[in-house]
């Protein structure tokens, strides 16, 4: 698989099994280890400090009764901050909005993503245009796109309105955002707009390193361009497919900032992700053991992501 | 079949449209908006091209004057401590970053293979997960509100990112090279400085950019770490003003324009760089 080829995580760990560096005198290792230690500690400080100590900490604090505010006392409490949050009838209606936005826009993101990448495989006119135009919405910051969209949806002078209105699909402005049904939708339709793009340019690269004789070979066998793409083409692809899926699995799960720019979790909180409760637990209720019970929850869903993420990658090494 | 072939490429070249019209409709409605004057924005329907259209609301924000309201004021402030923020934090995890990857790819000891795993997980840990002990410790040294909170912060996704990154480079220098500098008599910290980073330059640029990228877009700890100027980055500053009817709106289209400009410029320039990247980090998605 060429698409890991001068970026490829798992080269890296693997990379000690073909250590080029043979047999060298002792002297020599010693005086390595002792500069491979210098290079590091400034990197092993940094992250011992802003991650590895903060992650234990909360870790430490989902056991205790933590009022927010520097001076407070800090009681334990053992599991009561877990059994409040599992008994909390929010907590599992926003893990199931969670699981929905994840749901529902990582298989748009797979699927347009999908598509638009054979698009441009298939060489139209213009797509190298296509393939430029898409880094655009990757890159403009998310704060800046969820502020263009909410502007979109704007009820009183929004876009959207004006246009359906113009189409005549609509007799009045319509309040989007104000409406339960719509709003989630909406902020997914706008996730969409900065991550499909992201999928497409991976799954374009992926497909771009495929062999050509394949594709031939199967059409001089009379395989039709359905078939060659399902069954040669994807099977060819699940490494990257799988890279895509996983990595937006994690960001999907823990989306905060479109919601929080869109929508404000609102309209009465019916669009509030498990991030967010996190955020309102821990810096507007004034509960900061809840929230670091819930943020460690996160956590530990990203980590077995991860865990599944490293075992493919691995797996996709070997082959 | 020649014909055939015609109606294919038609079709497909049809296909493109929609999904251009989609990325560059409402980014060129975001536009539009930001040249408009407030009562023109404010009509129904809408003026999809302003009639008078002006540059006044980027000139209120590269040059403020008395009259101008208090968004544009802001929003040239939070872009230049973007600026400061996102290049020191670039800057700094790039410099330990790349001596940190350099051991993890070439020098062998002991806990090498741990310490790999480590940087791996710790670059999937979210930012949600760090906060409150963060936030903790930063009110207690008194660091809200000042940029160096933010710069210390994101580095807890910016260092294993960057480390991640040029791990990568450095394992595609070629070996051989490195040996015969070996030979010639330079040393381990020779060898790095003289050999591997002069050649690792498309590396490091192209981590400089996916650093300076992740932390241009960082909302969640800006968001918890500051509220005044002194500190406020541009998102930061847009989340303040959206919402909020009374206040300049089209000078905060502008200022979104001009958010997006360093980033999507950046991201055009070094686009073959990208896709490497995302994969390999996959961080900003």
């Amino acid at each position: 698989m060429d698409l890991h080829r001068g970026a490829n995580p798992p080269t890296l760990i693997g990379h000690m099994s073909s250590s080029s560096l043979p047999k060298r005198p002792p002297s020599l290792r010693e005086q390595d280890t002792r500069i491979a230690l210098l290079l590091l500690a400034p990197s092993l400080i940094v992250i011992l400090g802003v991650t590895l100590w903060p992650i234990l900490s909360t870790f430490v604090l989902s056991f205790l009764d933590a009022p927010t505010g520097i001076n407070q006392t800090r009681t334990f409490v053992g599991l009561a901050n877990y059994i409040t949050m599992l008994k909390d009838q929010t907590f599992w209606e926003t893990i199931g909005r969670t699981f929905y936005f994840t749901i529902v826009s990582v298989s748009l993101e797979l699927i347009l993503g999908m598509a638009i990448a054979q698009l441009i495989h298939s060489h139209p006119p213009g797509w190298k245009f296509l393939r430029f135009s898409l880094i655009i919405p990757w890159a403009v910051p998310t704060i800046v796109n969820g502020a263009m969209w909410r502007w979109i949806y704007s009820a009183d002078f929004g876009a959207l309105n004006g246009l359906l209105m113009q189409l005549g699909l609509i007799k009045h402005y319509v309040a989007w955002l104000s409406k339960p049904e719509y709003a989630m939708n909406l902020v997914i339709l706008a996730d969409l707009w900065h991550t499909v793009p992201f999928v497409a340019l991976i799954l374009q690269s992926a497909l771009a390193t495929l062999p050509e004789e394949l594709n031939e070979a199967a059409m001089i066998d009379g395989a039709n361009a359905f078939q060659r793409f399902f069954y040669v083409r994807l099977p060819l692809l699940r490494p990257a497919i799988l890279v895509s899926l996983i990595i937006r699995t994690v960001e999907a799960f823990r989306v905060f900032d479109i919601v929080y720019i869109i929508t404000f979790g609102g309209p009465a909180f019916k669009t509030i992700t498990i991030s967010y409760l996190t955020y309102l637990n821990s810096f507007s209720y004034n509960k900061q053991g809840i929230g670091a019970a819930l943020s460690f929850l996160i956590s530990f869903f990203t980590l077995a992501m991860a865990f599944i993420y490293i075992r493919i990658l691995y797996r996709s090494e070997e082959n | 079949m020649g014909h055939r072939k015609f109606s294919t490429k038609l079709l497909l070249f049809l296909l493109t449209i929609p999904v251009l019209l989609f990325i560059f409709l409402p980014l060129l409605w975001l536009f539009s908006a930001s040249l408009s004057t407030q009562v023109e924005l404010f009509t129904v329907p809408p003026h999809w091209i302003p009639q008078h259209p002006s540059l006044q609301n980027y000139l209120d924000i590269f040059f403020p004057s008395e009259a101008a309201s208090s968004v544009p004021r802001t929003f040239g402030v939070a872009l230049l401590n973007s600026i400061k923020i996102a290049s020191s934090v670039t800057v700094i995890s790039l410099a330990i970053g790349s001596f940190a990857a350099y051991v993890l790819v070439r020098i062998p000891f002991k806990l090498n293979r741990t310490i790999q795993l480590g940087i791996l997980a710790t670059r999937m840990i979210p930012e949600v997960s760090l906060v409150i002990p963060l936030f903790i410790i930063a009110s207690r040294l008194q660091l809200i509100n000042k940029p160096i909170v933010l710069i210390i912060t994101y580095m807890s996704f910016a260092l294993p990112f960057a480390i991640w990154l040029m791990a990568a480079f450095f394992q595609s220098v070629p070996i051989e090279l490195e040996d015969a500098a070996r030979i010639d008599g330079c040393s381990r910290l020779g060898i790095l400085f003289r050999v591997v980073l002069p050649i690792s330059g498309p590396g490091l640029v192209s981590t400089a950019m996916f650093v300076f990228l992740l932390a241009w877009d960082e909302f969640f700890y800006a968001l918890i770490f500051t509220s005044t100027l002194a500190a406020k980055t541009v998102p930061v500053a847009i989340a303040e003003f959206v919402g909020r009817y009374v206040v300049n709106i089209t000078g905060m289209m502008a200022g979104g324009i001009l958010a997006a400009i360093p980033p999507v410029l950046l991201a055009l320039i070094f686009q073959r760089y990208i896709v490497g990247g995302l994969t390999a980090g996959a961080v900003k998605g």
